[in-house]
């Protein structure tokens, strides 16, 4: 199937240099398998809001089956204004300063072709979502990752932010809560970047494709903080709070001349979003608030379950503020990310994702997702707690030897 | 435990209600919800759940156990398709209320028959809605016959049999929504 290598020589070295999913060997692997219990999943186990489907399904049989504007339907648009408005506290106009796309991964993508040139520097804190790197490679940029461990609660730092910068710096991506790690920023942590940025001239790419499950504090966007609406494209979606991952509904906001350049790329390559999600998604800001309010206090209780579970088991995991992640230190095992992540797959069927997925930093940890039910929950811990017990005692046996 | 040094701040005028109005939400009223899910829950589970002790969750439970705010607990059985004879029948009764009991003094009695599952006074057409259960048909017409419509009060019933149970208490009884999800994702 690889063909005669030719071929590769044809394809963009840019494309040939990115590295394939770390994800895609357990992918194959868990999925040849039965019984497995997968933790592996970035996606909540609620389906959407019968509500929201009905309305897209009403809306398939009035004929609604055509292109729409390219920025997105005009009251999906003023929906998506008065909603940002009422719960961040952040105004857009909706013609002009909102674009909506295929899901947040266009709106990330469109965002960084309109901003980056090529050698432009663009700072990812790591770990990281796994489009981040691929993306600005593709746009011309270079990368610049910002580690962050266990020992800090997974948060990027204003210090961090203000070493790093360069002449080259030109955008900064901040994604909390985050995934894989769960990590949430405070509005204090948030404001210490943010004069960071003034001062060195950054413009913030803000992934808030989480904002809405955000247990510990109040969800801050990060175009709220002042100063920063002119600074910042903002990223939100429905995938993860409305449970609409495949209906592929994003949008993206900030100021109306990088909206402008971003949806002229988008009316080239995607013309517009789909029609059906679109309307789904204005009927999930209409009327399905109350579902969604209830999916993140179930993602809630379950949070403090797996806290409690790794705590039994003893894995240390810092506790996250936001998401449906968990991202435990797996190094008492003595194994890497990835041996974990086979092992347990072939011996417990529990699924789960390695760290170093999400980048170097990540390696030592795994991605656990709570977005399961209460009862594969337990079961699945039960399975990691048997597991961690028989690797701690073999590496333990291992140090002795070593000794 | 999850960290509390920032108080949450609602904005006036935001319609969203974030997530710490369903943190703040009363402990009793978690409780109670997460029961009626799933009275299976053990109190250990509810007490992680709600970052509580075991023990508070127990007095809780006590509690409301001893004020009959928590009145039973039962299964939700599809019995058919446990193939045991099962008939349901929604009766509607209507019944000239009495001095001073009003329709209580007929609604304890109807309600005190084993075959009565579920009895609701009603407004509209009609005064109460009895749900009765029985073998057969037959069981079901005698009992209406020979014990309900013969009460003193009772004027008149209007008997409908339920020939199919899609849904019963909140769920779907066929073709739950299996899990779709690809295996892992990113």
């Amino acid at each position: 199937m690889s063909g005669n290598g030719q071929w590769l020589d044809r394809i963009n070295p840019t494309v040939r240099a990115i590295k394939p999913s770390g994800i895609r060997r357990f992918f194959d692997l868990a999925s040849e398998m039965r019984g497995v219990i997968s933790l592996g999943v970035g996606e909540p186990d609620f389906v959407t809001p019968w509500r929201v489907r009905e309305a897209a399904i009403y809306g398939l049989e009035q004929g609604y089956t055509m292109y729409t504007a390219n920025s997105g339907l005009p009251a999906l648009r003023q929906e998506l204004a008065r909603y940002m408005a009422g719960s961040f506290g952040v105004s857009y106009h909706p013609d002009g300063e909102i674009v909506v796309t295929v899901g947040v991964s266009e709106a990330l993508d469109l965002a960084l072709r309109a901003l980056v040139t090529p050698g432009d520097e663009v700072l990812v804190p790591e770990p990281s979502y796994v489009s981040y790197l691929p993306c600005i490679e593709l746009a011309g940029g270079k990368p610049v990752p910002l580690s962050t461990g266990m020992s800090n609660g997974f948060r990027l730092t204003a210090d961090q932010v203000e070493k790093a910068v360069t002449p080259r710096t030109k955008l900064l991506i901040l994604c909390y809560p985050n995934n894989p790690t769960g990590a949430v920023l405070s509005r204090r942590e948030l404001q210490a970047i943010a004069e960071v940025c003034a001062a060195r001239d950054l413009l913030v790419i803000a992934d808030e494709i989480y904002i809405q499950l955000s247990y510990t504090q109040e969800p801050v966007c990060f175009a709220s903080l002042p100063g920063m609406r002119d600074r910042t494209v903002v990223l939100q979606g429905f995938s993860k709070a409305f449970a609409m991952t495949g209906w592929r509904v994003g949008y993206a906001a900030g100021n109306g001349d990088l909206i402008g350049a971003m949806t002229k790329i988008h009316q080239y390559t995607m013309l517009c979003a789909p029609i059906t999600g679109q309307m789904a998604a204005l009927e999930a800001l209409r009327s399905a608030r109350d579902e969604m309010r209830e999916m993140v206090r179930q993602f809630n209780y379950r949070r403090h379950l797996v806290m409690d579970a790794f705590k039994t088991i003893g894995l240390p995991c810092f506790n996250p503020g936001g998401a449906f992640y968990a991202f435990p230190d797996i190094t008492p095992t003595g194994l890497s990310s990835e041996d974990f992540t086979e092992r347990l797959l072939r011996e417990e069927k529990v699924a789960v994702v390695p760290g170093n997925a999400f980048g170097d930093s990540g390696e030592g940890f795994v991605r656990c997702s709570y977005a399961a039910s209460v009862e594969n929950l337990t079961e699945a811990f039960k399975r990691i707690g048997r597991f961690v017990q028989r690797y701690r005692k073999y590496n333990k046996k291992l140090n002795w030897a070593g000794n | 435990m999850v960290p509390r040094e920032e108080t949450p701040v609602l904005i006036k005028g935001r319609e969203f209600l974030n997530c710490y109005e369903v943190i703040r939400l009363n402990k009793r009223q978690e409780i109670l919800e997460l029961l009626a899910c799933n009275p299976r829950l053990e109190p250990k589970t509810i007490a992680t759940m709600l970052e509580m002790t075991e023990e508070e969750v127990k007095n809780i439970i006590t509690e409301l156990e001893a004020n009959k705010t928590i009145f039973g607990y039962r299964t939700l059985i599809n019995w058919d398709k446990a193939n045991k004879e099962h008939v349901l029948a929604l009766i509607e009764v209507k019944v000239t209320p009495q001095r001073d009991v009003g329709f209580k003094a007929v609604a304890e009695r109807i309600g005190r028959y084993p075959e009565v599952k579920t009895l609701y006074l009603m407004s509209g057409a009609y005064d109460l809605a009895v749900f009765v259960e029985g073998r057969t048909m037959q069981e079901i017409s005698n009992f209406v016959a020979t014990k309900l419509a013969p009460l003193d009060g009772v004027t008149s019933t209007v008997t409908h049999f339920v020939m199919q149970t899609y849904k019963s208490e909140g769920i779907i009884l066929e073709n739950g929504e299996e899990d779709h999800r690809l295996v892992m994702s990113p």
